[in-house]
């Protein structure tokens, strides 16, 4: 068994549809290329893993793609959205970059920070949440926003912030997108 | 101000349909075939002649960039569309990915075309998953459609296109970082030279272009260089796509002629600075790497490459973050010194340690817990990480610092002598 600093999540393996999915992604590079498909599979494990890549998970991956585990170790660490740690069910992003903080993304992580009762980087007791400030996730325009579920959430209040994790907690997933406007044309242009 | 005429990115903001029989009524894939029968040279040249420079932040001339790729050469060519927009203030290319896919996908196949590549992958940042939902169903269409894939739009040439997602890392926006990041390892930028036209990924040759710089080649061909070199000024010709943040009353991404006045931009496209112009203290005009100006310069600089560098400061991305006299000039950036010391890549010790403690600095000068010399100290910090790295973070680091610095010196020791008087008080 691995060395480093994962958690175990028990023996892992595609499911016949993600065999196929990675099947798939290795031809998209040469065949002598494979490392390639190391962060499109880690992707996938990690989708199939309850958001989290467990060590068992990790060390599939290097197995599967011939990589020394160490290689594929560095790459789980290097990037910001692979987690080698299980996180919430639902994972509240708020950007705190500079162009979110003008427009009050300081007011949406509190809101969030006090609806959930935890601090940025926590996870609620009981598992459901785990809040994240995060750097510039590229829509500026409609700042605040929030990425959860794979969806932005943008030109946040604190009203609709707060709208938006109730729904989550009654099970929903509420409608993605902008909350006032159809895109990031001039508020009230037609569009 | 741009003549609606002359708008490339007709469908911006998602007006009318994305998908590929509403894009071909707007012009796109009209004609590929006969431009790509055109060769290689002639569409070499016309990029060249309409002086299109990188939209991505550099500006370097893409027909010289597109020239350097050998033409004759045994390996295979790779065209890499950078599709990875994180430089904050910047949300340009996701509209052109959501909104318009098409206009990438056919400006990659002739930019292909002319470079001789066969294989063109797509990196893209994985938070914009409604643009990957499109653009997969984009190039699906397309092939369908037989625009992509073997003999594409019956032109004897043959090119495949991958999408491959980013993982949320700033530094692989970096075209050699973005390349090790696409061969499985970590995103750490390479020495140049050799330069990815020569030794790109996997060892070949490769052509990284932004989003913005590739959706535009498809009009420029149709509608003539000399169309797309009349608009803007000279070196600096062109629309451009701004994205306004910040205070102004509404904020919005916006296709422009090239030197428009940034007063203009925000007043005509964007409400307004919050409060009216007077209440403006400060933008960055550029994206977060490069030096705010204040107010004064505001009124007249005008919006291209050349104009913003006089000022020292510069075009970069387009991203222009609008700062009103609520702003706590500081925090605005040291919070940016925060983002580039989170994004920093660590393989060089200037900027590894350098952002961190620039960070640190910063952070202390909000209060004003500093001393006075403590300004030029950060000064003299920001210039032995700037030029002393790999890759241009360090220096993008650097630069909002300066700009500060330069601008707002008054401010920062205002600051340490309040500080220091309530100190006394305290005592």
């Amino acid at each position: 068994m691995s060395s480093y600093v994962g958690q175990s999540n028990g023996p892992f393996e595609w499911t016949p549809e993600n065999q196929a999915k990675a099947e798939e992604v290795l031809g998209r590079y040469p065949a002598d290329q494979s490392a390639s498909a190391v962060m499109p599979l880690l992707n996938l494990a990690q989708r199939q893993n309850q958001g989290w890549l467990s060590t068992e998970a990790i060390v599939y991956v290097a197995d599967y793609l011939s990589m020394p585990e160490v290689r594929v170790w560095e790459v789980a660490t290097f990037y910001s959205l692979f987690n080698i740690k299980p996180l919430g069910k639902h994972v509240i992003r708020v950007c705190g970059t500079t162009p979110c903080a003008l427009q009050g993304s300081g007011k949406i992580l509190k809101t969030c920070e006090k609806w959930l009762g935890i601090e940025a980087g926590q996870t609620t007791q009981d598992g459901m949440f785990t809040l994240e400030e995060v750097e510039c996730l590229g829509a500026c325009a409609n700042a605040p926003l929030a990425y959860i579920h794979d969806q932005y959430y943008e030109d946040l209040t604190p009203e609709s912030m707060t709208a938006i994790l109730e729904s989550l907690a009654d099970g929903d997933i509420p409608p993605a997108g902008s909350q006032k406007r159809a895109s990031s044309e001039k508020e009230g242009q037609a569009c | 101000m741009l003549n609606p005429k002359d708008r490339i990115f007709t469908n911006l903001h998602g007006q009318e349909d994305w998908g590929l029989a509403a894009a071909q009524k707007r012009g796109d894939w009209q004609g590929t075939s006969e431009l790509l029968s055109k060769g290689p040279e002639w569409l070499l040249e016309q990029v060249q002649v309409s002086g299109m420079r990188g939209r991505g932040g550099a500006g370097f001339a893409t027909g010289i960039k597109c020239q350097f790729v050998p033409q004759q050469t045994e390996k295979p060519v790779y065209l890499i569309v950078n599709a990875d927009e994180g430089e904050p203030g910047t949300c340009k290319d996701r509209e052109i990915l959501r909104h318009e896919p098409h206009k990438l996908l056919e400006g990659a196949l002739l930019t292909a075309r002319a470079i001789g590549a066969k294989v063109c992958y797509i990196y893209l940042r994985s938070e914009y998953n409604q643009p990957r939902e499109r653009l997969e169903e984009a190039i699906s269409e397309a092939y369908k459609a037989g625009l992509l894939g073997t003999n594409a739009c019956g032109s004897g040439w043959d090119l495949e296109v991958h999408i491959h997602l980013g993982m949320g890392a700033y530094i692989c926006g970096e075209e050699t970082a973005l390349i090790e990041s696409m061969e499985g390892k970590k995103g750490l930028p390479r020495l140049k030279p050799p330069f990815p036209a020569v030794e790109g990924l996997y060892g070949c040759p490769t052509l990284v272009n932004n989003v913005e710089t590739l959706a535009a080649i498809p009009t420029i061909l149709r509608r003539g260089s000399e169309w797309f070199a009349a608009l803007g000024r000279p070196h600096n010709t062109g629309t451009k796509i701004f994205c306004v943040s910040g205070h102004v009353n509404k904020p919005c991404v916006v296709e422009e002629e090239m030197g428009i006045p940034l007063k203009e931009l925000i007043e005509t496209h964007a409400g307004g600075v919050r409060g009216g112009w007077e209440n403006l203290l400060a933008v960055i005009p550029g994206g977060s790497s490069v030096a705010l100006i204040p107010k004064e310069i505001c009124e007249t600089v005008l919006m291209d490459f050349d104009s913003l560098r006089e000022v020292e400061s510069g075009l970069g991305t387009g991203g222009v973050i609008v700062m009103d006299w609520s702003t706590d000039i500081v925090a605005a950036i040291a919070r940016l010194s925060k983002f580039y010391m989170h994004e920093s890549c660590g393989q060089c010790s200037p900027c590894r340690e350098g952002t961190g403690w620039l960070w640190r600095i910063m952070q202390r000068m909000i209060v004003g817990q500093a001393s006075l010399e403590e300004i030029d100290l950060l000064y003299h910090l920001t210039k032995q990480v700037e030029g002393h790295t790999i890759c241009a973070l360090g220096d993008a680091a650097a630069w909002p610092i300066q700009g500060l610095i330069r601008h707002f010196r008054p401010e920062l020791e205002r600051r340490i002598a309040v500080y220091h008087q309530e100190e006394r008080m305290r005592a």
